[in-house]
């Protein structure tokens, strides 16, 4: 097994140094002063390598998942070492080598990784140019650096990084005493550079976890319901499936069934038959399609007040107004099914999975195999967007299981369409109340929000929550399940967003925590702001229609912060320019606008509507969106990912539930669980305000609450019709 | 049984069972990496090629029933020595974030681009109507192609 030391020896032209050069000779800085993710993680050689040939690995602890981070990161080091970007490459995740960042989630990686690979990159830039002053007998302050050369008074000098790697030692502690390079002098990072994955995928070459085909590898299918808790019943006899093609072994521990073979359709097929021999004993769900949410407050919940200003009922209130809004499970839905890839040797495991945190996952296995953290390596590789916690992790605990079985041979675990749909962890059903006190003047002077939600992740995080993984629920002595929790304020978990942006006098924020949910839930993007700002934002768009008031300048009254009354009126600018209608005019435009966990982008949607008034469908024509995600590093990726955001928000708005009947989860397919295709989907153009010097903040999940908020809205406004259950089906939008 | 196939105008010959998916013998047995297992089911578009020039789903096609047709993959369509106008355009107009239903659009464009060589943005969206994209780059494909349709395909797909 690869170690990290032996990472860095792998680095080649590395020796010891002793003496810290003099620019960094400065005093220690603690490990808590330095940024992002190099405080846990310091030293500088786990981030960087820079190789005898001048190119330069940088190894983030964050996943690529389709999202361009890799690319982005790339940016930051090139621009901090002054080297071309070509010169950059990005290693994959690896327990072995990589920095711990835990998870690459909630849109913090540009935020924690980035901060750390831009200060890692700038120490490691001044160490090169001691060294280059060392070699050249000219003092250090008059050396720079332009595209990988040294410069001295300016001129290129004949010496590159490549040259003085010999003396380079990065097997040290980052200090945090080099000042990052000046925003004003970026040449690299606020451009829109080609992402780095792009070309692979669209060539065919060997780019996801589906294209490592390793050597003597078999192949495997799990067999199963969709509930983690059903007991396989005996008498199951798999003595027929043996004897078909290709069977190698039937692996069985428990509840936990699965089928190796030679040959990937074999394992199809011996799936199939041994799932027609299985009978399985599982509770009936207690809840029904349509009354999710009469459900869901009378569950047994923890109440907790997260947030309160002023005093409920102290205002002038002259009449109070109530809402309720609400969401149904929703599925991460990835174009991939789960699957990953684990060989045991030796009692060591190697484990290929595309989860969102390599080190998290390793502790939960090993727990699960009863292994030693030390014994197990896991290595990411990427699949298909996952868009929060979906099956990977369950799979690769089903890899590593089944090969633990099989020792020697690497084992290819893939789980079909129906076991991702069955088995991924859901997005929680949610269900929200706003009770607004008005005063005379029609002022919101009183405002009560109350959400009941399951809860928002139950990752397996570690030895501590390998419980969490599903076959860990199946096998013969289940793991302890630990209480699930919720994600506290201010990011928060099912109250996410849940604290309104605007300042209200009086207000209460409560959140309802049901522990014990019928199905599985657990992180999907955005996780309860979704709901939330579904919820807030289709109750203000009420209360100004009520009013007669334009919802811009409605909104833009309890609002203090001048950035998000800034992305109000660069989409109203937008909304100009494209030609929409007013917002305050009839017809089929909406808004909606929030700032994501009260601490990351600011995001304002509009979006425009036809609906068809004998069917009840929802034509979404064209959407519009102002972002402000402070310092851009890479403005297409950016864009990229706020439109991705859009359409599948819209998705999940106007389309997606899962589908339930007594005996479980119905959605199997894409029949069963449609998304949005493209004759539906919106035209979509979003703008980013430039804030160079404001701090870096993730836009992968920005426009999830509002776009859904700005199609109820402009439905609204269309019909006038106010829908306040998701999704917006035609019969809904009909019948409200 | 020995089957004979005709992969990106290369014969192969092949000791597989007939009802064997074709996506399970492209990928394992000839390790390309273009066409992916999506659903197994013929929904989503992932595992699309040509035969004959026409899109079809390889996850459910028995490898029997395209026994000496020509299939061609996204390998088949192009690499990054000789590009096809399709993958130029998508990468020149970034147009995928994770990419994993990428090779469905480009093999369906392919076969749209043959047979209509200027679509509209309604053609487009039509004939990519079976193809599935969960990450939401519908209009970046859209505008891909279209690219792709402007800087003289040839079309030829076969």
């Amino acid at each position: 097994m690869t170690t990290r030391r032996r990472f860095l020896q792998g680095a080649g032209a590395i020796v010891l140094y002793f003496n810290a050069p003099p620019s960094v000779r400065a005093q220690q800085a603690t490990e808590t002063d330095l940024p992002g993710s190099l405080a846990a993680n310091p030293g500088l050689g786990t981030w960087l390598r820079i190789d005898a040939d001048g190119t330069v690995t940088l190894s983030p602890g964050k996943c690529e998942l389709g999202q361009g981070i890799q690319t982005a990161l790339a940016q930051i080091a090139a621009e901090e070492l002054d080297v071309s970007f070509e010169r950059v490459t990005v290693a994959t995740v690896d327990t072995a080598v990589s920095p711990n960042e835990a998870y690459t989630n909630g849109s913090r990686s540009v935020e924690v990784s980035g901060a750390a690979v831009r200060a890692a990159a700038a120490e490691v830039r001044a160490i090169l140019i001691d060294l280059a002053a060392d070699e050249l007998g000219v003092g250090s302050t008059k050396i720079g650096v332009r595209n990988g050369i040294f410069t001295v008074a300016g001129k290129p000098s004949t010496l590159d990084f490549g040259a003085v790697v010999k003396n380079l030692n990065l097997a040290r502690n980052a200090t945090g005493t080099v000042s990052p390079k000046p925003r004003d002098r970026y040449q690299i990072v606020g451009h829109s550079l080609q992402r780095i994955d792009i070309p692979r995928k669209a060539y065919a070459e060997a780019a996801y976890i589906q294209d490592i085909r390793l050597d003597g590898m078999l192949h495997a299918r799990v067999v199963r319901t969709g509930d983690c808790e059903a007991k396989l019943l005996p008498p199951a006899n798999f003595d027929a499936v043996s004897e078909l093609p290709g069977v190698v072994k039937i692996v069985r521990n428990g509840s936990f069934l699965a089928v190796i073979t030679e040959r990937e359709e074999q394992a199809v097929n011996a799936a199939k038959a041994m799932a027609r021999l299985c009978r399985w004993q599982g509770a009936e769900l207690p809840l029904q399609e349509g009354r999710i949410s009469a459900w869901l407050k009378k569950a047994p919940a923890d109440v907790k007040v997260v947030a309160e200003r002023g005093a409920i009922g102290a205002g002038n209130i002259l009449r109070t107004v109530s809402q309720e809004y609400s969401r149904p499970f929703q599925a991460h839905a990835s174009m991939s099914p789960s699957m990953a890839i684990a060989r045991e040797a030796e009692g060591q495991l190697t484990v290929w999975s595309h989860t969102q945190g390599v080190f998290m996952l390793r502790g939960a296995i090993a727990r699960l195999v009863g292994l030693d953290e030390d014994s197990v390596r896991l290595i990411n590789a990427e699949a298909a967007g996952c868009y929060g916690h979906n099956g990977a992790d369950d799979a690769a605990a089903d890899a590593a299981l089944i090969a633990m079985q099989m020792p020697g041979k690497p084992i290819r675990l893939q789980w079909s369409r129906a076991d991702e749909f069955l088995g991924e962890p859901y997005g929680s059903a949610m269900t929200t109340r706003i009770s607004a006190g008005l005063d005379d003047a029609g002022r919101i002077v009183d405002w009560q929000f109350d959400v009941w939600s399951g809860t928002h992740s139950i990752r397996p995080a570690g030895a501590k929550r390998a419980a969490h993984l599903f076959a860990a629920r199946q096998i013969a002595v289940p793991l302890p399940l630990a209480p699930v929790g919720n994600i506290p304020q201010p990011r928060g978990g099912g109250d996410r967003n849940a604290v309104p942006l605007y300042a209200f006098a009086n207000q209460r924020i409560t959140k309802h925590l049901i522990r014990d949910m019928p199905l599985r839930v657990s992180a999907m993007r955005a996780l309860g702001a979704y709901t939330n700002v579904f919820a807030i934002e289709s109750f203000m768009d009420e209360l100004a229609r009520a009013q007669g008031e334009d919802p811009f300048d409605f909104r833009i009254r309890y609002l203090h912060d001048q950035r998000a009354i800034g992305v109000l009126g660069r989409l109203r600018e937008q909304m100009a320019a494209a030609g929409f209608d007013s917002v305050q005019a009839p017809g089929g435009v909406g808004i909606a606008m929030a700032q994501y966990k009260n601490s990351g982008a600011y995001c304002a949607v509009a979006m425009r509507v036809k609906v068809d008034a004998a069917s009840g469908d929802i034509k979404l024509e064209h959407a519009l969106c102002a972002v402000d995600i402070g310092l851009v590093v890479n403005p297409d990726g950016a864009i990229n990912q706020v439109e991705g955001g859009i359409i599948q928000s819209a998705s999940w708005t106007v389309r997606e539930q899962l589908r339930l009947t007594a005996s479980g989860v119905r959605s199997t397919d894409w029949a069963s669980y449609p998304i949005l295709t493209f004759p539906e989907v919106p035209k979509v153009e979003v703008v980013l305000i430039d804030q160079p010097n404001e701090p870096s903040l993730g836009a992968g999940e920005a426009s999830q609450g509002p776009t859904a908020a700005a199609i109820a809205n402009a439905v609204a406004n269309a019909t006038g019709v106010r829908v306040r259950d998701l999704p917006l089906t035609p019969a809904r939008v009909k019948s409200a | 049984m020995t089957i004979s196939l005709n992969v990106n105008d290369k014969i192969v010959q092949l000791e597989v069972d007939p009802d064997t998916p074709l996506l399970y013998v492209l990928r394992n047995d000839l390790e390309l990496n273009g066409p992916k297992f999506g659903c197994g089911v013929a929904q989503c578009g992932a595992c699309t090629v040509l035969v004959d020039g026409r899109p079809q789903r390889s996850c459910v096609m028995p490898v029997a029933a395209v026994a000496g047709r020509s299939i061609v993959t996204l390998e088949g369509l192009g690499s990054r020595e000789h590009p096809h106008p399709l993958q130029t355009a998508f990468i020149k107009e970034q147009a995928m974030q994770c990419g994993y239903c990428s090779n469905g659009m480009m093999m369906t464009a392919a076969a749209l681009l043959a047979k209509n060589k200027r679509p509209t943005e309604d053609d487009i969206r039509t004939a990519l109507r079976g193809n599935l994209c969960r990450c939401g780059a519908h209009g970046r494909i859209v505008r891909a192609v279209s690219e792709a349709a402007r800087n003289g395909h040839d079309g030829d797909t076969s």
